[in-house]
Order: C-alpha cells, then sequence, then structure tokens
C-alpha cells in the first residue's frame, strides 16, 4: 500500500498528463481519428450499406474523375470558398461601424450579431422565402423597380450564389464580432500618434489598425474558411441540391450518394469524402504550421 | 481609438450616425423581422398574398398554440436539450483535464496530441459521417439521444481542449510551483487550483458549445430519424415539409427554435464573445 | 461525466431493448405523416387494438420525405415490426439484401391471393410475396372544371385537343399545368404518361428495367411531345423552386388550370377550398392511339422486417390490414383505392372515376418511374427531367448522360 503510494508520488508528475488525457484521447480517437482512416479504406470498396463490400481498388476515384456532377460540386466549392471570404471585409466593415461609444451601442453590437445564433436551419428557412420566385421580398422588390424578378433558387445561374448570400449573412456577423474584440485591443497610442503624423481614413486602417488586427483576421480566415468546406446545412434545406444538382458541393454530394433517397453508395460517397478531407487538409496544415511556429516562438 | 469617435466629429455627422444605426439594424435584421411578423399572420393573410406587409389580425396566441398542439414541436425541443445539456458537461469536463493536461505537462508527444485534437476539429463531417453512423449501430445506440450526445461530446472536445489548452497557457505558471513544492499532488492541484481559475472558461465554453450543439443539423439527420429522438433543427425541417403554405406556422415554428439560444446569448453574452473571440486577442 | 453518460447510455439501450422483448409490443415505423394518411393510420391501428387489447402498439410516426432514408437506417438497426413501403422494383434492395420477411403464410392462410390478386405480381420477387398491399391510387390529370367551362374548354381526349385546350388557357392568361420540381419526382409523372402514352407499357417497363438506351429515338419521340408542351408555355415558371405542395396554390388561386398529380393531391385541394364543382379529374389524353392506355397506379404496402422482434404480431396485423372491410374504411379516410376486390370504393367522385379508369385498363400498370427504375438510375432521370423542363434546348446532352448512368447501374 505504501509502496504503490510513493511509486505514484514517485512519478505522477510523468503519469498525470496520461491520466488527464485518457478519456479524452479515447473518445476523439474513436470517433474521429480512426473513422477518418475507415472512411479512406471503404472508398475503396463498392458497398450499399445493407450488403456485403465489394473491393473496387480505386475504381470509386476512377468514376469520380469522369463524373460531370463531381466537377460541379468542385466548381461550387471553389465559388464559396472565395465568395465567403467577403464575410471578412464585410465584418470588419461593420465592427468598424458599430465601434463607437454611444448610447445604447452595446444593444446594437449585440443584435447585429444575432444572425449567428440561429440555426442555419432558420436561416435556410429565412431565406428560400426571401428568395420565392412569386411573393419573396426580393423579387417584389425588383418588381416594384421595374425589373424582372429572378427566381434565384430555381436558376443554375444564380442559386449558388443566393445560398452563398445566406451564409454570408450569419458569418459577417461571426467575423464582425471577432474584429470588435479585436479593435478593443488596439493601441490608442499609436493611433494618436499616427493622427499627428496625419494619417487618417483608409491609410490610417491599412497602415496602423489593421496589422493590429492581424490574429483577428487569422481567426477570421480559418472559421470562414472551414464554414464554407462546411457548407451543407443551407443547401441541404433551401435547394436539396438543385435545380438538377447545380448547387451542390462536394459535402452535400457526398452525403447525396451515401445516405439520400436515392443514394446509398457508401464506397463512391467516401471516395468523395476523402477528396473534401484532402482540400481540407492543406487548410488545417497551414494552420497547424502557424501554430507550431508561434509555439516554438515563445 | 478608431475609426474617430463620433463625440468628436461635426454635429452634422453625429446626427447621420445616430440615424444610420437603427436604419442600418433595421435592414440587417430585415429577414427576421419579417419572419416575426409572420408568425403572428393569420392563415387569411397567408391566402391572401400579404407576406410582407402588416399583419391584418395578430394572431400571436393562436399561431404559437397551434404549433404546440398540432405538431411534436414541443418533444424537439425537449429532444435538444436532452441532447444539448449532456455535450455540454462531457465535453467541457474532458477538456478541462485534456487542456489542463496540455497546458501543465512537458512530454513528448505533447504537441503532437494538442495537434491531433486542433486537426480533427476541422476535418469535413462527411469523412467521419459512414463510420460514425456503422459505430454508432454497432453500438445499438442508433436513434437514441445518447447515440447522438456521445458523438458530440467526442468531436466538441477537440476544440474545447484547443480553448482549455491555451486559456491554462495563459495562467501564472508560479501557483502550480509554490503548491507542487508544497507536496500537493497532481489531482489536488488540477482541482484546487487550476479549476476554480477557469471558471471564466468554463462558462464561455458552456455557452458557446450550447449553441454549436443546439444549432447542429448534420448529425442529428445522420444519427436520429422520428419525432421521439430528433432535435428541433431536424424536427423544424420535417414540419416544414408538412405545413405546406402554411408560412405562418413555419414562422412561429423557426421563431421557437430559435429562442433558446438567443437566449442564451443574451444572458451569457460576454462569455460567449470571449469564447468565440479565442486567440483572436492575445 | 464521460462515464456517466455512457452508463446512462447502457441503462437507456437495456431498458430499450427491455420493452421491444416483452411480448405483445407492437412496434410499427410509417411515413405517413400528412394529414389524412395520418388519420387514416390513427383510425387503423385503433381498430387492430380494439380487437386485440393485449397488443400494445407503439406508433413511430416519420416524416414523409425523411422516412425514405430512415427506412434503410431502422431495418438494420432497431426493426420494427411493421413498416410501410412500396412495391415493385422499390423493395428490391430490402428484399435482396434479406431485410424484409416473406409473408407466404400470411397470404396462405388468409385466401389472400384471391382477395389481393391484382397487386399479387407487383409483391412478388424470386417466387416469394414480401408484404401485405392496402391502397393504391389513381395518377391523371386534376383540374380546374370551373376555368375550363369560363372558357368553353372540354375534357381533352386526345392530344391536339390537349394542346388546343392548354392554347385556349393561355389566351386567357391561365397556365394551363402547375407543377413543383424541387424534390423532382413529380416530373417523372409527366413523363411516364408521355411515355405509357407514345410508346406504351411495355416499352416504358424496358426502359426502367434498362433494356432500353436511353438516346434511342422512341424516347426522343416522348421528349419531342414534352417539347411541344413546353414550347406552348404549358407549365408555370420557376417550378424549380417548389415543392409539390407549394404548386398547389396556383391551382387554388386559379392561376394554373391542372395538374399531373396522384389522387393524394384532392385532399389538400379541397381543405384549401376546392369545391367538387371545381375540381375534375380526367385521364391523361390519348397520343398513339395504337397504343393500348396503361395507368399509373402505385401501390402502397405493409412489411414485416426481418429483424423484427414480435413476427407473431406483426402477421395477425397483416392480416388485419388485408381485410375487405378494413381496406374499405382505411381507404375511405386515405381517399383511395381498396386493393381488396370484395372492398368498397368510397363514393367520392374521384375515386369512382379513378376506380372506373383503372379496372378498366388495359395496357397495363405501371408503379411510378421512381419505383420502377432502381434508385441511381431514377435519381439521374428525374434530374434529367427538371433539367429538360427548364433547359430544353441541352436534351443531346440530357440523354448521353443518362444514357452513360443506364450503362452503369444495369451491367
Amino acid at each position: 500500500m505504501a509502496s504503490t503510494s510513493s511509486t505514484w508520488r514517485r512519478n505522477q508528475q510523468r503519469l498525470a498528463p496520461w491520466l488527464f488525457l485518457a478519456p479524452g484521447i479515447a473518445m476523439f480517437l474513436i470517433y474521429v481519428i480512426i473513422p477518418i482512416f475507415q472512411s479512406m479504406a471503404i472508398s475503396l470498396y463498392q458497398w450499399d450499406g445493407l450488403g456485403e463490400k465489394v473491393w473496387v481498388g480505386l475504381g470509386n476515384y476512377v468514376e469520380l474523375f469522369d463524373d460531370e456532377a463531381f466537377y460541379t460540386s468542385l466548381k461550387n466549392n471553389l465559388i464559396w470558398l472565395v465568395l465567403y471570404l467577403l464575410a471578412i471585409p464585410a465584418g470588419l466593415f461593420v465592427a468598424l461601424f458599430l465601434n463607437q461609444t454611444v448610447r445604447g451601442i452595446r444593444i446594437y453590437k449585440s443584435l447585429f450579431f444575432f444572425p449567428f445564433v440561429i440555426s442555419q436551419v432558420v436561416v435556410g428557412l429565412v431565406f428560400s422565402w426571401f428568395y420565392d420566385p412569386n411573393n419573396g421580398l426580393l423579387n417584389l422588390g425588383l418588381m416594384a423597380l421595374g425589373f424582372d424578378p429572378i427566381p434565384v433558387l430555381a436558376d443554375e445561374k444564380w442559386v449558388t450564389y443566393g445560398i452563398i448570400a445566406a451564409g454570408l449573412w450569419p458569418q459577417t456577423a461571426y467575423c464582425m464580432i471577432l474584429y470588435l474584440t479585436g479593435l478593443n485591443a488596439v493601441d490608442p497610442e499609436q493611433i494618436e500618434a499616427a493622427r499627428l503624423d496625419n494619417a487618417r481614413g483608409l491609410r490610417m486602417l491599412w497602415y496602423v489598425v489593421l496589422p493590429q488586427l492581424k490574429p483577428a483576421t487569422f481567426i477570421a480566415m480559418v472559421v470562414t474558411v472551414i464554414g464554407a468546406l462546411r457548407s451543407f446545412d443551407l443547401i441541404s434545406i433551401m435547394t436539396d441540391g438543385g435545380p438538377w444538382g447545380s448547387s451542390r458541393v462536394l459535402a452535400f454530394y457526398m452525403y447525396e450518394q451515401a445516405f439520400s433517397e436515392y443514394g446509398f453508395r457508401m464506397g463512391y460517397g467516401a471516395a468523395i469524402a476523402v477528396v473534401l478531407f484532402a482540400i481540407m487538409m492543406v487548410y488545417i496544415s497551414g494552420f497547424l504550421w502557424k501554430m507550431y511556429r508561434d509555439e516554438k516562438g515563445r | 481609438m478608431f475609426p474617430t469617435p463620433i463625440e468628436k466629429t461635426a454635429p452634422a455627422t453625429r446626427i447621420a450616425y445616430k440615424v444610420a444605426l437603427p436604419v442600418a439594424l433595421t435592414l440587417w435584421l430585415l429577414p427576421l423581422i419579417a419572419v416575426a411578423l409572420t408568425s403572428v399572420r393569420s392563415a387569411g393573410d397567408i391566402n391572401a398574398g400579404n407576406y410582407w406587409g402588416w399583419p391584418t389580425e395578430f394572431h400571436l396566441l393562436e399561431n404559437y398554440t397551434a404549433i404546440f398542439e398540432n405538431t411534436p414541436i414541443g418533444q424537439y425541443i425537449l429532444n435538444s436539450f436532452k441532447v444539448t445539456i449532456p455535450v455540454v458537461i462531457g465535453a467541457v469536463a474532458l477538456s478541462t483535464m485534456t487542456g489542463f493536461a496540455l497546458a501543465v505537462y512537458k512530454f513528448k508527444a505533447n504537441l503532437l496530441i494538442f495537434f491531433m485534437f486542433v486537426a480533427g476539429n476541422f476535418v469535413p463531417f462527411q469523412i467521419l459521417m459512414v463510420p460514425v453512423r456503422d459505430l454508432t449501430l454497432q453500438m445499438g445506440m442508433y436513434n437514441t439521444i445518447p447515440g447522438l450526445a456521445l458523438f458530440h461530446i467526442a468531436f466538441q472536445t477537440g476544440f474545447c481542449t484547443l480553448f482549455m489548452r491555451n486559456f491554462i497557457k495563459a495562467l501564472p505558471f508560479e501557483l502550480i510551483e509554490a503548491a507542487r513544492v508544497e507536496g500537493v499532488s497532481e489531482i489536488r492541484i488540477f482541482w484546487y487550483v487550476v479549476l476554480p481559475l477557469m471558471k471564466p472558461a468554463i462558462a464561455a465554453l458552456a455557452v458557446l458549445i450550447f449553441t454549436f450543439i443546439w444549432n447542429d443539423y448534420f448529425w442529428a439527420t445522420v444519427l436520429t430519424q422520428g419525432a421521439d429522438t430528433q432535435p428541433i433543427t431536424a424536427g423544424l425541417y420535417s414540419l416544414n415539409g408538412q405545413w405546406v403554405a402554411a408560412w405562418h406556422l413555419v414562422s412561429a415554428g423557426a421563431i421557437v427554435a430559435a429562442l433558446p439560444p438567443v437566449l442564451m446569448f443574451f444572458l451569457m453574452q460576454r462569455h460567449f464573445i470571449a469564447g468565440l473571440t479565442l486567440g483572436a486577442v492575445k | 461525466m464521460f462515464h456517466s453518460s455512457k452508463t446512462l447510455g447502457a441503462i437507456l439501450a437495456s431498458t430499450m431493448l427491455a420493452t421491444s422483448a416483452f411480448a405483445g409490443e407492437l412496434v410499427i415505423n410509417t411515413d405517413t405523416s400528412d394529414p389524412a394518411p395520418k388519420k387514416a393510420f390513427q383510425e387503423l391501428i385503433d381498430g387492430f387494438q380494439a380487437e386485440n387489447p393485449d397488443i400494445h402498439v407503439t406508433w413511430n410516426l416519420f416524416d414523409h420525405e425523411g422516412y425514405k432514408t430512415s427506412i434503410r437506417n431502422f431495418l438494420t438497426a432497431d426493426a420494427p415490426d411493421i413498416a410501410n413501403w412500396y412495391a415493385g422494383n422499390r423493395m428490391l434492395p430490402y428484399v435482396s439484401a434479406g431485410l424484409f420477411e416473406p409473408v407466404d403464410d400470411v397470404w396462405d392462410q388468409n385466401g389472400l391471393h384471391d382477395s389481393l390478386a391484382s397487386a399479387e405480381g407487383s409483391m412478388t420477387i424470386d417466387g416469394h410475396i414480401w408484404g401485405v398491399p392496402y391502397t393504391y391510387y389513381q395518377w391523371g390529370v386534376y383540374y380546374r372544371k370551373d376555368i375550363f367551362e369560363a372558357n368553353g374548354i372540354d375534357v381533352p381526349k386526345t392530344w391536339d385537343e390537349f394542346l388546343a385546350a392548354g392554347k385556349k388557357l393561355k389566351e386567357a392568361g391561365v397556365t394551363p399545368i402547375t407543377i413543383g420540381t424541387k424534390y423532382l419526382w413529380t416530373a417523372a409523372g409527366v413523363f411516364d404518361y408521355l411515355d405509357l402514352r407514345t410508346n406504351g407499357y411495355d416499352f416504358h417497363m424496358a426502359l426502367t428495367k434498362g433494356e432500353i438506351p436511353w438516346t434511342d429515338d422512341r424516347v426522343r419521340a416522348v421528349f419531342a411531345h414534352w417539347k411541344e408542351m413546353l414550347d406552348a408555355g404549358f407549365f408555370i415558371d420557376n417550378h424549380a423552386a417548389w415543392s409539390w405542395q407549394e404548386a398547389l396554390a396556383p391551382m387554388v388561386q386559379g392561376k394554373a388550370a391542372m395538374y399531373v398529380m396522384g389522387n393524394f393531391a384532392v385532399a389538400p385541394l379541397r381543405e384549401a377550398g376546392l369545391t367538387d364543382d371545381q375540381l375534375g379529374f380526367f385521364q391523361f389524353p390519348v397520343i398513339n392511339p395504337d397504343v393500348p392506355l396503361a395507368e399509373e397506379a402505385p401501390t402502397d404496402t405493409v412489411h414485416i422486417p426481418a429483424n423484427a422482434k414480435n413476427k407473431e404480431d406483426a402477421k395477425k396485423f397483416l392480416a388485419y390490414i388485408a381485410r375487405a372491410d378494413v381496406q374499405t374504411k382505411i381507404n375511405q379516410t386515405l381517399g383511395q383505392l381498396p386493393i381488396n376486390k370484395d372492398s368498397q370504393v368510397g363514393d367520392d367522385k374521384f375515386l369512382q372515376a379513378g376506380y372506373q379508369m383503372l379496372s378498366s385498363t388495359t395496357g397495363g400498370i405501371a408503379q411510378f418511374f421512381d419505383r420502377d427504375a432502381p434508385a441511381e438510375m431514377a435519381k439521374a432521370g428525374m434530374e434529367g427531367f427538371q433539367e429538360f423542363m427548364v433547359k430544353p434546348e441541352r436534351l443531346d446532352a440530357i440523354l448521353e448522360r443518362l444514357e452513360k448512368v443506364r450503362q452503369r447501374v444495369y451491367k
């Protein structure tokens, strides 16, 4: 008894971290890390989720590269990635607008942040309604201005942009809050010094303020890119991938192939997921690399 | 302060700003205002095509009572709570421990494990979907609330560990040193020295995770089905299919679904923002 | 917390097992979430319960769209004792995967080979019978009688009359046909009828079985007829933005006059305020007079999952739902047609019209595109139909794409 307790006492600094880590690591391995490799394995099989798995090697990938829908999804993913980044300047703009100390500004800030708190399902419903070709506010507005109505969600040219616009709403709110906090920490002395040097407006923003907002910009970048690649909820709610599949992205296409009414091609779906994972890995590696440098730096 | 404080500008600018604020806010929240208005419209208004004008009658009670009486929305909301609350507790508990371990101890695999959590937190859901569903099936937990909650706990541990570890790292290490010198065991250090200091971080994570999980739609559709287990996000979508053109009811449902996280946000705003901006301000 | 929530899960799982193992508990999963089907099943279950007071029925109601994915999950994981589904090719994946229980004995013992004879073929795969059909319903054209009358239009019997009727409606400022293709399948209804009327039942079945290339000239002929409708502006604009239910609105408001639909559209149309004087039904017009008239009439069925825990009582339930009086009642509420030949068809005028049309059909009865064709082909096909309806100039590309899918799916 005494000896075990003294073993513990002698080694506790070495053992304690593993004790603390064990449950977390176990859960994370079971539910996140191992499934990644399982998905990679499944992508080499043909499997309907019910019967036996059939080995097809790289067959799913070969099919993927000859699949129009895959390229449509890939293209839309790129559009999402690029346009979703607009949330960052938009968020900065709103943050600058609200970074004042007038009465009631705190309430304003919270209300502006509101869209981020709401579920994407609600955002999707609200926007599909806003876009409704007959009664939607957008088209009532267009018609009032004498334009023809645009059936945003039924038109392959507009649909992806329409959904992204809906996604930008909460995402801008997110970036705004990041920048508001960032602006709080901007060094007032540097601003005053720059003012004395006659820097103002955009020049001030670019040369003095933005460099100090770098950490906020970095986080905004990370969450926005991840958000763009994860875009699933809005597409599922607003268009179900249509019209004729033109608003699909990889995340949605994967779900459609693997789990939807007409899908159940688990292997093919897994192959799509692996491609999406590879794209995401580029960003994840970048993020980790930056963290690694920061860690070593201190 | 940047931009120039409004008090220091010309009176005209000041007035313009004070007018612009509410106007901008109204435009920004226009979609939501429309939903709120629609949720109190009568069916007559909807049929007459009065979607965006002022409601002719206010059916606040009727509509909100109707959704609770005619649909399982109450059950969906209860399910959401049953998933969300254990996940908040579970993920926070796991990550205070992992965060503590990764922040306080120096050992070889430290950074590697930390990076595993961080990277895992960012992977696309789709690559987990098929195996996680199979795993849940095999454990006999498919279409159960614990089945969905267990996955969420595991996945959220990634983000929470990142957060907790950085938070503990910023605490004064001297406190721990001093305790060690006095011979306090590591477990007691965690419990009596570090944990009390982590209260703000725990609060921040709790609100944030609450919102994330409450709003989850994807995993709810993958791991649950039917009104007995599905949370409100998935439920709302099925209800949308049932209430076709009954937009006043869909809107009332949407408002009810959005309420808990919104309340959470307003009550715990400071913590919420602290959680979101993690690392943005060092 | 990790441990406690895990034990919680274990307790929950074990209590669930305990309750489902409890004899006399019958778990029924259905997708009958729309008002009329929901009511029909409520009555059905109440009736069963009254006759079998020792059986406790647990009924899980699923969303109609969500059910189509859910069923795969619960058949493998947490199987109920009864699940509803559809006849024909649509049940094939579950039969091949061994997830449905053969119920030949139920048919033998209750004389169903005689009373349900008309549906036996669509319930049989590999020489076994896999469920019990309880209802079917006709497809066809539902139309605004009052608008037709106001514009002096008679019910069209032939393709030319049909086009002429559309033209008159257009002139009166009414869109001939409403449709909502967001969830795709509505477009398949139009395709099926055009194909059944142009090429006939046998060709249509061969096409959905993958025996005919999509680039075949006979398939093109179908699209040529469809194109005539498109060119004449038959369909409402922006249909890709709406579900089938949302597309009911233009018809109710009198902005559109027809809907190619199944009989389930009648209930919501009535609920929205259309009276029987305003609403009518006619058989899809003849295109090629040499082709015997075939119709579309999907059959809904109930099955016992192979993993069911209480098959004993499940069989009692199947025998119950097959009974003439029960089918009479359930179909009265559903507003659909009973399969049992001794059942009474409701005196609703749409039911009578459907019953007359279907019982005199000589050309054959199709289930529906997404029930006759395998899932993957159905999805690609319906997506192609939707695209064609908006971008008819892409026909060649669409057909080539479908052909590519066909060659993969049926190999």
